[in-house]
């Protein structure tokens, strides 16, 4: 297909690379530089999509970040497809795929245009008011229904197979926005020596200026952008960032940017990541992010062939191509008349340009007369026509007081240009919590103040002209250098302000009384006209806010950058207050949709998280352990040998550990070592119990309980010498006991001298547990005696296991004589399979923490945050003989005298035993009284812990139950699918209550 | 008996074209106020500064501040014993806290022309040479693991992380290697 | 992400810091003195300020130590952060800027 409206030269395409793409599988081709929308626009294509609500057919509005019309979907293959890519910003590139969305069955015949014709019946809150009831049918019904028909693209059903990354950046000044107040500031930045950074979204840098005709027809613009842009990218200190969108402004001055590395090539390497996600922190931020032409709200100005005045102007100088051959511009502003005057120059009929206001008496409007084309001021538009596109507009005099005369003209079109002048952007200002302020000249809000190290420049505070943007920029910049403390030469002055184009409100064209008129868009997104904004109003909405979620309008992908102000204009009136007492609504990241994948970044696959491994990791993975996650460790949870089940490994490690010995891996238990002249003042004020006594080379169970009294960490400490603790903590709880003990000694008690040292990661624990456990290490162990005597229950000793230091703890978590060697953990993987070695004669069988959890719950051991949760005492938990009652103070101690605290009906820790020996209890089910209690009752407790016992050939269960240990031989109820079990109320011990195996 | 005294294991690290893993060393940190700290120091051969982020060298040993009363003390592994009895001498009757990490940690190198670019993918510290220069040191985090980063030269960070953590830092400084030179 | 000043390791990114909750709420010297009221209090009763705060930070992952910062509420400002142990520095007017 011929490049029908393309235009003879000109432009910044490669008219010498031809680029072939596909629209909704049609054959097309454009040029190198070409965006979609403009390579469609060349093909004379202005039907794109449809709406999101009405299914109106829709044409490209804008040429830029702002198109709320023109979304497609961009297939690169199954896997990589993405919706809801603004035509206007994709490049072209050899092969692209683009869709058209929200049509069935195609794009020229949209079943859903339907709810065009229902629309006098689904207004602005039609969805809150019609499916009210019932409730529920929100869920399963209405919201799956509401989305199907009124929808965007859809997500592809596939992993995402691209790769992005991160990048922390820093700076002196960044510069946001590359048109000419941006690219003057970056020199200017950069000349005072400044580490610059530059970004810009668009893939050239110029902005506004590359819009213009080639050459730069005044001032020399084209050869100073050329030469700005080569310095700029020669500078060492200066980073350029093309096809990167700043999307968001976070406390001090830390700015995201969103890099698009390989979306514009046509065979990117798989390899390469997809996008960057910069986290930039500057010193001083200059936004030059420039303004967006504000559209006009007239009845049927949403055709397509209808756009924006600027956006034509782009395609015509930039992309060569004529977005009509017979225009109508209709403009509230002098700037528009460019448009009409360029594509007057570049051959086509411009009709008629229609300026609502009074007069037109600008330098521009009478080039325009001087032309010849014919200016008709004090005129409204009440109407278009054309299904596809447009084909006639219908105007109507004013007259003094503003209202539509009589009679109406129609004039034969096929591109109808607006303007309604221009909106600075001030996203990313406002998002920097900087203040915005009125301007009743440029009828726009400009930037004020921000909290922020920010400034703006450019049309962004209302300076429109390239030339006095640039003589803006360079000001700013070098201010901005400045106050990143850097040394300036000359700062030339700013321009002033408010080079006025005589814009007129925002708001909606004058139209005829009485009269319903057509549909007049404001969000063409999201679907929302002037009537639903006047509805809201009349409605009582009286808050911006609250009239934006209830229209929708600015709530679309788009946030509202065409729209928010002729929304606010259009409310405003309808209140009768002033725009200013109106209020805007919270601009909020990002300015442009941005991936999920490069906020994920690097955290995904493997490296979602850290996985944190042991010494003895690799040698349980060979022994095809079956792993669980604890935190972000992998522990091994059973070693099934020849395809065992759960069940069957775990009751043979069981028996293992009971009859003879068990091999498990305990490395990941928190460590802290406490060091100091003080360290057991602290340990006496920090945990429950008393440590004066305990001599060096002991050990202690010891509870940690936060200031409320609850329990919150336990663990096995040593005294290892008189100023020296070994601390053990609970998996889970390593980092954050650490945390709480350095508050205690850095914020309350500064006065000791202790300190604290995490040695988690220094020891491999190797628990060797069993009744042959002393006869597995007998060979093993050099300089430490293992008997009973001289090693007993819960005591420590220094030593040597094959020739490796260690710390020998003779310690149980199982009720068996038990042993665990903590070795430096580079020689944990060794020294395990020594241990491993010499315990085969002796049946060892490594174990892992699945059997550890049966066989310490048949020993009636909690574990923290399994047993308890956060509102158990120790009592609760049958620890009390674990509190130094003698001590004046500790952690938890006063409240642990709240009479809440002491009362006889709290949950405390009991054994349950089934009635059915077989049925193992849901761990967290409820606990009732009564056998026929059913829903809704009160139970009293709950199950923490069941298991099946192979010890004692039956399940066996914890649970907190009210006023447990009075209900000892209790027949209580769990509820269970056929009916309330029986359980019966046991000590939580049940095997070995004496503890004579674990003394042996 | 067997002997396994030489029988060391360090973590896995993944190689990568700016990353090397760092052989085993002696690691000791060092708590105290700071006439323990410069007493210790000067028993190792080390300068003693109180400037906050900055490490001191001498020969084969060094010292790096990780806060006011803290030093990571690195040397030569083969020094651990005789290290701990000099310290032991120096801070006799001095308030203080001496704990062995060596195996707590293990160390990687970064290297090269982009290293501080490829840090840069998770760390979130400026490590331009004039605001990171050669002889700082700090802990700080890369991506979702806690490092500390030391800036062994203009071209080169010596980087220790815990062990378990080892395997997971290498892999995300390989992404970001190989992002660097595809 | 704010950029906190730590008193000994100079400005960094709040990545290396956890918050602390209210600052100056010292743990009663003598807690078997206090009545379940005032016991509570110092458990649970937190300011909840719009305007200047003064907060507790750590520098978790960098030199380990607890400060304290004053923070407007409002605009996210740190006016001043100190160690621990000493008194807030005298406020200035107003926290923007």
């Amino acid at each position: 297909m011929s490049h029908a409206l393309r235009t003879a030269s000109g432009g910044r395409i490669n008219r010498s690379r031809t680029v072939r793409f596909t629209f909704d599988g049609r054959e097309l081709s454009g040029f190198e530089g070409d965006t979609l929308a403009s390579a469609l626009l060349a093909n004379g294509v202005h039907l794109v999509g449809r709406s999101f609500k009405y299914h109106r057919p829709r044409g490209v509005l804008s040429a830029g970040p702002e198109e709320p019309n023109a979304l497609v979907q961009i297939r690169r293959d199954a896997a990589r497809v993405t919706p809801n890519l603004r035509a206007t910003e994709v490049e072209l590139y050899e092969g692209l795929a683009a869709q058209s969305q929200n049509r069935w069955p195609s794009l020229q015949l949209d079943v859903g245009a339907v709810n065009s014709l229902l629309s006098p019946f689904i207004p602005a809150g039609f969805y809150y008011k019609t499916f009210m009831w019932p409730r529920r049918a929100w869920q399963w019904l209405y919201e799956p229904r509401i989305r199907a028909a009124a929808g965007l693209g859809r997500a592809p059903a596939q992993p995402d197979p691209d790769s992005y990354c991160n990048r922390f950046a820093h700076c002196d000044v960044l510069v946001v926005g590359a048109g000419p107040a941006g690219l003057a500031a970056a020199h200017a930045a950069a000349e005072s020596g400044a580490r610059v950074i530059l970004c810009e979204e668009q893939p050239q840098l110029g902005g506004s200026l590359l819009s213009e005709q080639e050459p730069g027809e005044a001032l020399g613009e084209g050869e100073w952008l050329a030469r700005t842009i080569q310095g700029l990218m020669t500078h060492p200190r200066v980073t350029v960032l093309t096809r990167t969108t700043a999307f968001g402004y976070f406390p001090h001055n830390l700015l995201g940017l969103e890099q698009r590395l390989t979306e514009h090539l046509a065979q990117p390497d798989p390899r390469q990541p997809r996008e960057r996600q910069w986290q930039v922190r500057a010193r001083q931020v200059v936004l030059a992010t420039g303004a967006i032409e504000r559209p006009l709200v007239f009845p049927g100005n949403d055709r397509p062939g209808i756009m924006l005045a600027g956006a034509a102007r782009s395609y015509l100088n930039r992309y060569g191509v004529l977005a009509g051959r017979r225009a109508v511009l209709v403009t509230a502003s002098d700037e528009a008349y460019r448009s009409a005057l360029d594509l007057h120059r570049a051959g086509a009929t411009v009709a008629a340009i229609i300026d609502v206001r009074p007069q037109a008496s600008g330098e521009l409007a009478e080039a325009a007369r001087r032309a010849g084309l014919p200016v008709h001021t004090a005129t409204t538009v009440i109407g278009t026509s054309g299904r596809l596109r447009v084909k006639s507009i219908r105007i109507q005099k004013l007259d003094a007081q503003g209202r539509p005369e009589a009679a109406a003209e129609r004039i034969v079109c096929d591109l109808v240009l607006m303007s309604g002048g221009h909106t600075p952007s001030v996203h990313l200002f406002s998002q920097s919590r900087g203040t915005l302020h009125w301007n009743e000249a440029l009828q726009a809000f400009l930037p004020g103040q921000s909290p922020e190290k920010a400034r703006c420049a450019g049309a962004c505070r209302g300076i429109f002209s390239a030339d006095a943007a640039r003589r803006d920029g360079q000001s700013a910049g070098a201010l901005a250098a400045r106050d990143a403390g850097l040394a300036v030469g000359t700062v030339i002055s700013a321009p002033r302000l408010l080079e006025t184009d005589g814009a007129a409100a925002p708001g909606q064209l004058p139209q005829p009384a009485g009269r319903p008129a057509a549909k007049a868009f404001v969000d063409w997104q999201n679907d929302v006209t002037s009537r639903d904004l006047s509805l809201a109003a009349r409605e009582g909405f009286r808050s911006i806010e609250h009239v934006k979620r209830y229209t929708t309008t600015g709530m679309a992908t788009d946030q509202g950058k065409t729209s928010n102000l002729n929304a606010l204009g259009i409310v405003a009136r309808q209140m009768g207050k002033a725009i200013p007492e109106v209020g805007l609504t919270t601009f909020r990241m990002p300015y442009t949709p941005v991936t999920f994948g490069s906020f994920a970044g690097y955290s995904r696959g493997e490296l979602f998280d850290p996985v944190r491994t042991t010494p003895i990791h690799d040698w349980a993975v060979r022994k095809a352990a079956v792993f669980e996650d604890v935190g972000l460790w992998k522990r091994a949870r059973y070693f099934p040998r020849n395809g065992e089940s759960m069940h069957a490994a775990v009751t043979r490690e069981c028996r293992a550990v009971r009859s003879g010995c068990g091999l498990f891996d305990a490395s990941t238990l928190g460590k802290i070592e406490v060091v100091g002249k003080d360290a057991v003042t602290f340990m006496n004020r920090l945990y429950t119990n008393g440590w004066t006594s305990l001599a060096v080379g002991r050990c202690r169970y010891g509870i940690l309980l936060r200031d409320d009294g609850f329990i919150y960490d336990d663990g096995i400490v040593a005294r290892i010498a008189e100023d020296r603790f070994h601390v053990t903590t609970t998996t889970g709880g390593a980092a954050r006991v650490l945390a709480m003990m350095e508050d205690y000694l850095q914020t309350e008690w500064r006065d000791l001298g202790v300190w604290l040292t995490s040695t988690t990661e220094q020891w491999a624990v190797i628990a060797v547990q069993g009744p042959s456990a002393r006869h597995v290490l007998e060979g093993l162990v050099q300089d430490a005696d293992l008997s009973a005597a001289a090693l007993p229950h819960m005591s420590v000793a220094p030593g040597r296991i094959c020739g490796v230091p260690m710390r020998l703890f003779r310690v149980s978590f199982t009720g068996e004589l038990g042993f665990e060697i903590n070795v430096p953990a580079d020689f944990g993987s060794a020294v395990w399979e020594a241990v491993y070695e010499a315990g085969q004669p002796h049946g060892i069988a490594p174990y892992g923490t699945e059997a550890m959890h049966v066989l310490r719950a048949e020993k009636g051991y909690i574990i923290v945050g399994q047993d308890t949760d956060g509102t158990v005492t120790p009592d609760d938990a049958g620890l009390a003989w674990a509190i130094g009652t003698r001590k004046p103070d500790f952690l938890g101690k006063r409240a642990l005298e709240r009479p809440a605290m002491r009362s006889p009906d709290r949950k405390q820790l009991v054994g349950l035993l089934s009635a059915e020996p077989h049925v193992v209890l849901e761990e967290g089910a409820q606990i009732l009284p009564d056998a026929r209690a059913t829903p809704p009752t009160r139970p009293i407790g709950h199950v923490t812990s069941s298991y099946y016992s192979a010890t004692l050939g039956r399940s066996i269960a914890l649970a907190l139950v009210r006023a447990g240990r009075k209900r000892m031989g209790q027949t209580l109820y769990v509820p269970a699918a056929n009916g309330n079990l029986p359980v019966q109320v046991v000590s939580p011990v049940f095997y070995d209550p004496k503890g004579s195996r674990q003394n042996a | 008996m067997r002997d396994l005294s030489a029988a060391r294991q360090a973590p896995y690290v993944a190689a990568s074209p700016l990353v090397r893993p760092l052989p085993p060393l002696t690691r000791l940190l060092l708590r105290g106020g700071s006439d323990a700290l410069a007493a210790a120091l000067a028993a190792l051969g080390l300068p003693f500064t109180e400037a906050a982020c900055r490490a001191v060298s001498q020969s084969d040993r060094s010292a790096l501040w990780l806060g006011p009363d803290e030093r990571l003390l690195l040397a030569p592994q083969q020094q651990l014993i005789e290290l701990t009895e000099l310290l032991r001498e120096a801070l006799a009757g001095r308030a203080h806290c001496l704990v062995d990490v060596s195996h707590r940690q293990c160390a990687l190198e970064v290297s090269g022309p982009q290293a501080a670019v490829v840090l840069n993918c998770g760390c979130p510290l400026d490590l331009d040479a004039h605001a990171f220069p050669v002889g700082m040191c700090t802990r700080t985090v890369l991506a979702k693991a806690e490092i500390v980063l030391w800036r062994s030269g203009e071209r080169s960070f010596h980087v220790e992380v815990w062990r378990s953590f080892a395997a997971y830092v290498s892999k995300v400084l390989a992404l970001a290697a190989r992002e660097l030179s595809p | 992400m704010l950029l906190i000043n730590c008193p000994y390791c100079g400005e960094r990114p709040e990545l290396e810091f956890v918050h602390g909750g209210q600052a100056h709420i010292a743990r009663p010297g003598n807690p078997a003195e206090c009545s379940d009221q005032q016991w509570a209090e110092y458990l649970y009763r937190r300011d909840n300020i719009k305007g200047v705060h003064a907060e507790r930070w750590r520098h978790v992952h960098g030199c380990g130590r607890f400060f304290n910062a004053l923070r407007d509420t409002t605009s996210d400002q740190f006016l001043a952060t100190y160690k621990v142990g000493e008194q807030p520095p005298a406020q200035p007017r107003k926290a923007t800027a």
